[in-house]
């Protein structure tokens, strides 16, 4: 036989296992939910800075592994470990709930950080888009590395927080706890941050100016604390998915983990419809489910990574600006 | 008006994670992990078999050499340094023995970082190779920088030993410079399937590989060995990959008695503790790539079902390599610190019996024929060791420990 | 943009200056010592820039030029036609597998001589340039970004999933141009890197030709109106779409060759290194250097290859330091070092020489700061 048609006949790298699929489909529905509920709440971040400064933090992933690193620290401080904690429900939650504001405010420090001492310069000398990108793009750099130089090249020890337990059962699977508290925890929050985006004063000084910078100032909107508040709100939504994170993965937190993470959350954030709040939840929901469906289907989790972006490429042909379309600024209230 | 709004979520909020997290609390009393799979109990084995009249670098101490030094070629810093910094230890406790002993031949060693990138390496090795006073090498320690390299090796005719790169391929690609010190990846996947099978007495295996070469060639032989106990359980996931629940719902739907994991512990690590808090209770298998005290601190609790197999002896238990490397790198010996260790013994030694070039020190080491701390060393004209030899380990309390040679 | 302009630049602008007021043969005659010189480094290897004893230095050279040759191709997409493109390392990977595919023992396909792979591989990275602009070129900015990013990404996992493609198991062993020394030995081994720097250097000066004539002709003209303003450009009767796809296809024939000639001159090829942070790598050399010009980005490309290779000392910190280094850049600098050259392209030329009896004006800032202020 010629090579060439061995070449191309070679396509024992493409089977579906449809069984699987079928047998694992609800499981992986639940599963990819509370992973993408996570991808949502970073892909906020990313959409939000985007919708009010047309600018991709590339930085954004940094900003969360930073609120996880914060996470595993207040947690290993408590006395959490590789094993599983004998604590009562009270004392968890509390220390739960410390910890994620120990993230959140880290996060968010870091994100407001990285706006005044990088991005602000850059917009009152007016660079060109790309300073920015490349702004972003040395931020990660460094923080990563510094990261790195730190702490190394493996994850932190993990830091169990709770075993998952069924909790009900549903379409022939069990649902955990660890699954609704992630999914339902994330839900509300942003829910909580669509909110305050639409209906608070500060929100409206947020959208306005996402809308239209300058006639938001001539109206009154201090957009330097419009534009701090954005970062801020980013990074908080941040912290916050590294506590669902690391109860997913209790030893998920290495200086790059953010990377992979974040180009997953930044596809969500594009397939919903960049600077749209809701348009990233939706697409972080999707790149869990294709992910884990995906990895089934196909037995491999790099088709699945393959398809996420063919997705996104197909999504766009059809709707330029994704899925629920660009709308931070447009007033719908 | 949203402030108002606004707290009043916040609480809905933190009820809600109150009524939640209670369920949560209560699964912290049962138990997770039970230990070891279906009453397997594998006793741990103290003391290694150390062959008695094993070479070491300080010989007899009347060497005579000047001028003279030897090269480390590998990772030292970046993501994959840790494990060049095992060997680049081990081969420096070597070099230390050696000066120490023969004070009238004082060796060099020159290191040289590749960070494991097989473009960067080729600049990094030419320039080892164009240092006249080096007469051997020890490395590289990834496959795919040794695969990039061997070539200019081969046309310097400089010898180098590989203390860690298992790629079966390297042996076969006609060079008469390349030696490596530990089994290939096509000894240790037919080993590792007979730990499983005789040892472990799985008769059902899920093999979960990465998608580094290591992990799909390591996937490939030991599937090959396992036959249709493995054939209805595989799954592939991609490195950086932190959540495996789909993973984890294929094998606990799947009910193995054992899964092998072939790549590395970064993977490794939460996959195995996904499986565990997923209810899987059989035994987790990792390879040489998994075998790493960083993987039991990662995984926590979970790794208590683990076994490793590995091409390469533990340094931790020859007390007195242990306590030499401690001094010298402040940290017990890692994952082929001793290999390196043997490696540079056999280069040194060849210096010792007053060789003074490159061709006559490959020349030694193709004839060489004697034990190591690890191993016997003796090389077939590939650069393949005659024999070698597959070790068993497991977690137990939270240590690695020795459960004897497998193969 | 004319007297403030003036007196701002005549401080560092003056080389600058002058050199546009010489004609464009005086240009190509004050440009051959350099070019010797150029040329000639490796073989010198001057002291303190040489990068021995922890890299050959050769070596160190053909990767600064390999990189040099990546940021000219990125740069047409980036620099002159202003689409952001985050995914550049796929057409590297496309051309470098094209070279090793066809010339490697390990592969099945039949074997080509190494030198007619180099052309093939941009007329492949050039196919898959325009396949994957079809789709994808009428996405504005960010999006575009998005997918060429997802497209670096696929090509660098199908290298994985392709059993043919050997995944990180590479191929050892890919060609080189043809000749022995007289002592029978290879010319272009992957021991030494000058003949390399030299084929890779004759090479780029091709490609700065080629590149340059594109920019002064209409092309470049179209590129450069939709980098500034793709709706004005489109109504003035600009088919952007059109241009948008050359500077696509052309930029990714120019990474295709970079591609193979990286192959060619580390003899071997496998899966790693197409990871979206040498995409973003790239970008950085051709913003480092100043997007939109040509010598910029060869700068900044020799700065991002060289630092590693010569402060090997800094070891994990060089990567701290590079991050860091970027943000002060972009503070400080942020059209790059050599910012581009806002100027009349082509007749323009002729025309101001005219108009004033001297060489154009040229503002240091691009005029894409100017509307880069609208942003924030």
């Amino acid at each position: 036989m010629h090579p060439l048609t061995v070449f191309l006949a070679d396509s024992s790298w493409i089977n579906f296992d449809v069984t699987s699929f079928r047998q694992e489909f609800w499981d992986n529905t639940f599963n990819g939910l509370t992973f993408g509920a996570i991808y949502a709440l970073i892909a906020m971040g990313y959409t939000l800075v985007y919708g009010v400064l047309r600018l991709i933090n590339f930085a954004h992933s940094e900003v969360f592994i930073a609120g996880a690193y914060a996470l595993v620290f207040t947690l290993s401080g408590l006395g959490f470990d590789g094993s599983v904690p004998g604590l009562s429900t009270l004392a968890l939650i509390g220390d739960m709930l410390l910890a994620c504001l120990v993230a959140m405010l880290a996060s968010g420090a870091i994100a407001v950080l990285l706006e005044r001492i990088a991005y602000r310069p850059l917009r009152r000398k007016g660079a060109p888009p790309l300073a920015f990108l490349i702004t972003a793009i040395g931020v990660s750099f460094a923080i990563q590395y510094a990261i790195f130089i730190w702490r190394g090249a493996s994850a932190e020890p993990a830091v169990i927080l709770f075993v998952p337990k069924a909790l009900f059962s549903a379409f022939g699977t069990n649902i955990t706890n660890q699954q609704l508290i992630i999914f339902v925890a994330a839900i509300v929050l942003m829910l909580l941050i669509d909110q305050f985006i639409q209906r608070t004063r500060f929100g409206r000084g947020v959208r306005a100016v996402a809308q239209d910078p300058d006639t938001a100032t001539l109206m009154g909107v201090n957009k330097e604390r419009a534009i701090m508040l954005t970062f801020l709100l980013g990074g908080l939504l941040a912290g916050a998915a590294a506590l669902f994170y690391v109860i997913k993965v209790p030893s998920g937190v290495v200086f790059n983990g953010g990377f992979t993470l974040g180009i997953k959350a930044f596809a969500a954030a594009v397939l919903g419809g960049i600077g749209n709040i809701r348009g990233a939840a939706l697409g972080g929901l999707l790149i869990g489910l294709v992910g884990n469906y995906g990895q089934t289907l196909l037995g491999n989790a790099q088709w699945s990574d393959v398809i996420a972006f063919v997705v996104l490429v197909v999504v766009l042909m059809f709707r330029p600006t994704g899925i629920l379309g660009e709308s931070l600024g447009k007033a719908r209230v | 008006m949203s402030s108002v709004r606004f707290s009043r979520a916040v609480l809905t909020v933190v009820a809600a994670s109150l009524v939640l997290g209670g369920c949560a609390a209560k699964t912290n009393s049962s138990s997770s992990s039970s230990s070891g799979s279906s009453g397997v109990n594998l006793p741990a084995v103290s003391n290694v078999p150390v062959p008695a009249d094993a070479v070491l670098p300080a010989g007899n101490g009347k060497a005579t050499c000047h001028g003279v030094s030897i090269a480390y070629a590998g990772a030292e810093t970046g993501a994959n340094a840790q494990l060049g910094l095992n060997i680049v230890n081990g081969v420096q406790l070597a070099v230390n023995q050696h000066n120490a002993a023969n004070p009238g031949c004082q060796v060099t060693l020159k290191k040289f970082d590749t960070e494991g990138d097989p473009t960067k390496a080729t600049g990094i090795v030419t320039q080892v190779t164009n240092e006249a006073d080096i007469l051997g090498a020890i490395g590289l320690p990834f496959s795919g920088e040794s695969k990039s390299t061997g070539g200019i090796f081969q046309q310097a005719g400089l010898v180098h030993i590989t203390p860690s790169a298992t790629n079966p391929t390297l042996t076969q690609q006609g060079w008469t410079t390349f030696f490596r010190a530990l089994g290939n990846d096509s000894v240790q996947g037919p080993a590792a399937a007979k730990f499983i099978v005789n040892q472990l007495h799985a008769s059902k295996v899920c093999v979960v590989q990465d998608d580094s070469d290591y992990g799909i060639g390591l996937a490939a032989a030991i599937n090959k060995a396992l036959g249709d106990k493995a054939s209805s359980c595989q799954d592939k996931v991609t490195t950086n990959q932190r959540d495996f629940s789909s993973t984890v719902s294929k094998i606990t739907s799947a009910k193995p008695d054992a899964v092998f994991y072939s790549g590395y512990y970064a993977e490794a690590a939460p996959l195995d503790q996904q499986l565990v808090n997923g209810g899987y209770t059989g035994a987790f298998v990792g390879p040489d790539g998994v075998k790493d005290d960083k993987f039991i601190q990662q995984a926590g609790s979970a790794s208590s079902n683990t076994y490793f197999t590995c091409p390469c002896e533990d340094g931790s238990l020859i007390s007195s390599f242990a306590t030499a490397y401690q001094q010298l790198a402040g940290s017990a010996p890692g994952t082929y610190s001793l290999e390196g260790y043997d490696s540079a013994t056999v280069l040194l030694r060849g210096i010792d019996s007053g060789i003074t070039t490159r061709a006559a020190l490959l020349d030694y080491v193709k004839n060489y024929n004697a034990d190591g701390l690890s191993k016997h060393l003796q090389w077939d004209s590939t650069g393949e060791l005659k024999a070698s030899t597959v070790y068993g380990y497991k977690v137990q309390n939270g240590k690695i420990v020795y459960i004897g040679t497998i193969s | 943009m004319t007297s403030t302009d003036n007196t701002r630049k005549n401080t560092p602008g003056g080389i600058r200056a002058r050199w546009n007021n010489l004609s464009r043969p005086q240009q190509w005659l004050a440009l051959v010592p350099v070019v010797v010189l150029i040329y000639f480094i490796p073989v010198i290897d001057p002291p303190l820039l040489t990068t021995e004893p922890y890299t050959n230095f050769p070596i160190a050279m053909v990767h600064a030029a390999e990189l040099a040759m990546v940021a000219i191709g990125l740069n047409v997409v980036v620099g002159q036609a202003g689409l952001l493109d985050l995914g550049y390392v796929g057409f590297f990977a496309v051309g470098a597998y094209v070279a090793a595919l066809l010339t490697s023992k390990e592969s099945m396909l039949h074997k080509l001589p190494y030198l007619a792979t180099l052309p093939l591989a941009m007329v492949v990275t050039m196919l898959a340039g325009v396949l994957l602009g079809l789709p994808t070129l009428r996405l504005r900015g960010d999006y575009l970004a998005i997918v060429t990013l997802g497209f670096g990404e696929i090509v660098r996992l199908l290298a994985t999933l392709v059993p043919a493609l050997n995944g990180q198991v590479g191929f050892a062993d890919v060609g080189h141009p043809p000749g022995t020394n007289a002592d029978g030995s290879l010319i272009f081994s992957a021991r030494d890197g000058t003949p390399w720097y030299w084929l890779v250097v004759t090479l780029i000066i091709i490609l700065l030709l080629f590149v340059g004539n594109l920019e002064r002709s209409r092309v470049g003209r179209a590129w450069v109106a939709i980098r500034e303003d793709e709706d004005a450009a489109q109504i003035m009767g600009v088919p952007t779409f059109k241009f948008k796809l050359w500077a696509f296809a052309i930029g990714a024939a120019i990474g295709g060759l970079s591609g193979a000639l990286v192959a060619g001159q580390t003899g071997f090829m496998n899966n790693q290194n197409f990871s979206v942070a040498f995409s973003v790598l790239y970008l950085a050399a051709v913003i480092l250097g100043g997007s939109g010009n040509k010598v910029g980005v060869m700068v900044g490309a020799f700065i991002v290859s060289y630092i590693p290779d010569r402060f090997t000392n800094l070891s994990d910190r060089k990567y701290l330091i590079f991050g860091l280094f970027l943000v002060v850049l972009m503070i400080f600098r942020p059209q790059g070092l050599l910012g581009a050259r806002q100027r009349l392209l082509a007749r323009g030329r002729q025309a101001y020489q005219r108009l004033v009896g001297r060489g154009e004006q040229i503002s240091s800032d691009s005029s894409v700061s100017a509307e880069g202020g609208g942003q924030a």
